[in-house]
């Protein structure tokens, strides 16, 4: 039942659409009947797999890089108040800045190619792994701090045996959101660098093949779907035992 | 006082603290614990019993005056109990007993081996594989108080450490804690709020009150050593207690 809940929109929408589009009240060159969307993820489909492949690549690397250096950078910033003071409004301003004026850049520094794409990633998905890390570290239990305190723990120790694990549950939040925003970067990557689904998008947009822009669209949203499910699965691993967040309710 | 005593002395003397706000919470507190005693500190809210504890723990330092320790210098010598078990809701039972030890570099088996140990005298061997959040607040409490035992300290300072559990429970940490004290023979400061509590437990009481936390009471308690649920019927411990609330409402 659990599964069976999301699909009852999903057929209903389908089914809707699918009527207005055959009986006219849509144009079909503005939306398309879901069944033609099919067709052409069946006609184009060895098209559409190599660019879900490359989508893929560059939105897991990027959304790697994000998530390693996002905790890094989290870590560093958590160190002092003074570092926090001074680094963390450039972090706010890099979120800030639209990703799809900076492409073109990107492509001037990385050139044609996936390193454009998975720059435009990172770039898109790195700012909430930043900001939930830093407050889930920032929000140590403060007796737990004392405890370590106490017994003359090491700033390291402190770090990988109390910050760190606290902060878990925020950090797959900020990774749950990034997951998403990595895809988006790697789209708008690929509108300027090529290759993927971006492309292909593109591509069909300029052919006025509305069916293929749709089906292309579609397997991004699912590439997005797929990258939160594993971070799902990761954190439900990880918390089901002490997290509320991930026990029965 | 247990005669085989291994607790620390205290001495604090003209100890102040002055929060930022200016408030000041201890204005020159003068006060000396024995080697092995079990003090109750009482007080009303906000009176200054935790801070006062935090400072004796060195998690905060007194604005003036000295806090002295006899012996001193020795690492790990004090554990802390905090309210509520505040254990690492991460690790199982057997590993949050462990910390302390595991902080200090003490040898995984040797740690483990220690903490089944002292989580068998606090009643808790068949749990050990549990996490905190499997666990009844009692059970939790138990934990966090065999994690403070583990490093065999020589001072407990406990900080309303039953408050928020149910009386039976409390009743039955009660008696634990006075025979873990009792076969320790470490020194234990116990804050509370709670007069029955404090009067059970304890071999002394002071009553802190007033502005700056002025000590109101600092009575020796005249009940027997052996403390065990008959007791909670006695007259004399009625008494105590009638002379405790007595110092706290003046």
């Amino acid at each position: 039942m659990k599964f069976l809940a999301p699909l009852v929109p999903l057929v209903l929408l389908t089914a809707i659409s699918e009527f207005l589009v055959r009986e006219g009240f849509v144009r079909a060159y503005l939306i398309p009947a879901p069944s033609d969307v099919f067709r052409a993820m069946i006609d184009s489909r060895l098209e559409l797999a190599q660019a879900l492949l490359s989508t893929s690549a560059g939105s897991l690397a990027g959304f790697s890089m994000s998530a390693l250096t996002g905790i890094a950078i989290a870590v560093l910033l958590s160190s002092s108040r003074a570092v926090q003071r001074a680094f963390y409004p450039y972090a706010i301003f890099f979120q800030t800045v639209p990703l799809i004026a900076v492409a073109p850049l990107l492509v001037i520094w990385f050139g044609f190619g996936i390193q454009t794409v998975i720059a435009s990633a990172f770039v898109a998905s790195v700012f909430p792994v930043i900001a939930n890390t830093l407050s889930g570290i920032l929000s140590t239990d403060p007796p737990l701090r004392d405890l370590f305190k106490l017994y003359h723990a090491s700033p390291l120790a402190t770090l990988f045996k109390l910050r760190l694990p606290a902060a878990l549950p925020q950090v797959f939040t900020g990774l749950r959101v990034s997951a998403g925003l990595a895809v988006i970067g790697a789209i708008v990557g690929e509108f300027i660098a090529g290759g993927g689904l971006g492309s292909v998008v593109e591509i069909a947009r300029t052919q006025q093949r509305i069916d293929k822009v749709f089906a292309a669209v579609l397997l991004a949203s699912l590439l997005g779907l797929g990258l939160f499910g594993l971070i799902n699965l990761l954190s439900h691993l990880m918390l089901r035992r002490w997290h509320a967040s991930e026990q029965p309710q | 006082m247990t005669s085989t005593s291994r607790g620390v002395a205290l001495q604090l003397e003209g100890v102040r603290r002055v929060f930022d706000n200016n408030r000041v919470v201890i204005a020159g507190m003068d006060l000396q614990i024995d080697p092995g005693e079990f003090l109750a500190v009482l007080g009303p809210s906000g009176c200054g019993k935790s801070t006062l504890l935090r400072m004796i723990a060195r998690l905060s330092e007194p604005d003036s005056g000295h806090i002295r320790m006899q012996p001193d210098g020795e690492p790990f010598q004090t554990a802390f109990v905090f309210q509520d078990a505040h254990l690492l809701p991460w690790r199982d039972v057997l590993s949050n007993a462990a910390l302390p030890l595991e902080l200090m570099g003490e040898a995984k088996l040797t740690r483990l081996e220690k903490a089944r140990a002292v989580l068998g005298q606090v009643g808790l061997l068949e749990a050990l594989d549990r996490y905190p959040a499997e666990l009844s607040g009692g059970m939790r409490m138990r934990v966090s108080l065999a994690r403070a035992l583990i490093t065999e300290p020589r001072l407990l300072l406990l900080d309303e450490p039953f408050a928020a559990l149910d009386e039976i429970t409390r009743f039955h940490l009660d008696v634990q804690l006075r025979e873990l004290w009792q076969g320790r023979g470490m020194t234990v400061i116990f804050v509370t709020h709670s007069v029955s509590e404090a009067a059970f437990l304890a071999n002394r009481a002071v009553v802190l009150g007033g502005k700056g936390a002025a000590i109101q009471l600092d009575r020796r308690l005249e009940l027997p050593a052996v403390r065990n649920n008959e007791l909670r019927g006695d007259p004399r411990l009625g008494q105590e207690m009638r002379l405790l609330l007595g110092a706290i409402e003046e």
